[in-house]
């Protein structure tokens, strides 16, 4: 099966033909995939080099002018290194872009922890009016960067990996899916865990949500699930866990409820090898997940905090 | 200052001290206050296609003020140009007032950016001459001011060494340098940018025949830096 990266630059391209808009700005990583885009549109995709400041920096100055630009390099080198310019040149400026990575939470392990970012959505999470989307599957990964292309002017993060499930999704851009209905707790899967989440949990009696876009976070779909499921919530996500812990608390916050945030750890492994090794380490294989879930769900609630 | 037929106030350089004693007070500036004045006003009084009515079209020339601290000169030529009113400056600074000690795009008309964290105006400047380019407007000319001491910043070199090789003719860079950066750029300013395949002219920051000159030399092929000597900060 391709990757979701494999579809970026295609897909792209055919929206750079199509909509005189579309820039697309590069540093160095992923310029291979782009090189029919810039021969057909020189002047709207460009590669400053090894230069993340001036990466983001630059997509705001094309912004100001009318542009929607597209910026892709790896997670780590598009959110961490150059975050001041995501704050201020889009942010502080007013203006807009859609930021999309590769290389998610350790897609590379044998890359190490330089090309790791477990804390992408957590940084976004500090500023104001971004859009999250976390596809889970090559094909939902095409329609996602199409929504966020055409959203206007704004702050959109699309957050490519090589993880996928086996099957990709109807997406809206916007709600949550229920996948499986139960009577017995909410877990929210973000992006490719679904499978994953969906072995962990077969054979309980959960609800599964999947996210696909988890900010803004659909508030309103996880009230709706809790009102048959109740209201235990373990949410999986594949990055830091914990991130979206506190969405779920407000979408909850007026009703009793437990929450468990699901993620990467935030200690390093130090390890290299392969994606799954470090999914089984960051307890998010199908085994991790069930024993952590099960846990969970198994724990009653203590009577002082039902009052 | 003038009055013209219409009875509205024209404003000169001469006004520029007065304007600035709105915001501080002060019936004298010190170096520092007034470092960016002179190529303010050249820039805004003779290079720059823009006025207040042409702010929102897209073939106006574009200035960043990439250097945001002391934003007094720059506030007190917009007023003078009309594109704010005079009676915003007393209010410099305060809750309720839109002239912060760092500009804001969103709240002052005709501030192309905000500003403030140094080192980001060159590299939206090199956007937005990269956007230009890209819709086909070869007119327009982007212009960025920065202070010697904001070359410290590595983000600007990002930008000087693309937009050489890239050949952004319609990029232009103010350097206003009043000897304020602890560790001076070795070789000097200008050298920096030549290296990287910039047209680049060196002129005294208050001489206003010389920086006309300088601002309007033409630079075929590359982008151009005027370095602007003002007075010491620290003389």
């Amino acid at each position: 099966m391709d990757t979701m990266r494999d579809r970026f630059a295609p897909v792209v391209t055919r929206l750079l033909d199509e909509d005189p808009r579309v820039a697309v700005l590069l540093a160095e990583i992923g310029k291979d995939a782009f090189g029919e885009a810039i021969a057909r549109h020189p002047d709207r995709v460009v590669n400053v080099g090894i230069r993340e400041q001036l990466l983001v920096g630059a997509a705001a100055g094309m912004a100001l002018t009318g542009l929607r630009p597209v910026v892709h390099t790896f997670a780590s080198f598009l959110v961490e290194r150059p975050f001041e310019q995501v704050k201020l040149d889009l942010g502080h400026q007013d203006t807009g872009a859609v930021l999309v990575s590769a290389a998610a939470s350790f897609d590379w392990p044998a890359g190490g922890f330089t090309h790791m970012a477990p804390g992408d959505v957590a940084l976004l999470d500090t500023l104001d009016g971004w859009t999250v989307h976390v596809p889970g599957h090559p094909d939902e990964a095409e329609t996602l960067l199409r929504r966020a292309v055409a959203a206007g002017d704004d702050k959109v993060y699309v957050r490519l990996s090589v993880q996928s499930n086996r099957q990709g999704a109807a997406l809206d851009g916007e709600r949550f899916l229920t996948v499986r209905e139960g009577r017995s707790g909410v877990v929210v899967a973000v992006g490719p865990v679904l499978d994953a989440v969906l072995a962990a949990t077969e054979g309980l009696d959960t609800t599964v949500l999947y996210a696909t876009t988890v900010r803004p976070f659909d508030a309103a779909g996880l009230r709706r699930a809790t009102e048959a499921a109740g209201t235990d919530v373990v949410l999986v996500e594949p990055y830091l866990a914990g991130t979206s812990v506190a969405a779920v608390n407000d979408a909850l916050a007026d009703v009793p409820h437990r929450v468990l945030g699901l993620g990467v750890g935030r200690r390093e492994l130090r390890r290299y090898g392969t994606f799954e090794e470090h999914a089984a380490a960051h307890g998010l294989d199908a085994h991790g997940l069930r024993e952590r879930i099960g846990r969970f769900a198994g724990t009653p609630r203590r009577e002082s905090a039902r009052a | 200052m003038t009055i013209t037929a219409d009875g509205l106030r024209a404003y000169g350089y001469d006004d520029l001290p007065g304007l600035m004693s709105l915001m501080t007070g002060d019936e004298k500036h010190g170096p520092a206050a007034t470092s960016t004045l002179d190529v303010l006003w050249v820039l805004y009084d003779r290079v720059l296609r823009v006025t207040p009515e042409l702010r929102d079209d897209t073939g106006r020339d574009r200035f960043l003020l990439s250097k945001g601290h002391g934003p007094m000169a720059y506030y007190a030529v917009l007023a003078a140009k009309g594109f704010l009113p005079v009676d915003w400056l007393p209010g410099f600074g305060s809750y309720d007032s839109p002239l912060g000690h760092h500009p804001d795009r969103v709240l002052v008309p005709g501030a192309e950016i905000a500003s403030g964290s140094l080192g980001h105006g060159l590299p939206i400047g090199v956007g937005s001459a990269l956007g230009l380019r890209a819709q086909g407007l070869s007119g327009p000319a982007v212009w960025v001011l920065i202070g010697d001491a904001e070359l410290d910043e590595g983000s600007n070199h990002e930008a000087i060494a693309f937009a050489g090789p890239a050949g952004l003719e319609r990029l232009h860079t103010v350097v206003v340098d009043n000897s304020s950066a602890s560790h001076a750029l070795p070789g000097g300013i200008a050298a920096r940018f030549e290296a990287a395949g910039w047209s680049a002219v060196t002129v005294d920051g208050r001489d206003h025949e010389a920086l006309y000159a300088a601002c309007t030399a033409a630079h075929p092929g590359r982008p151009h830096v005027v370095v602007a000597r003002v007075e010491p900060k620290n003389a």
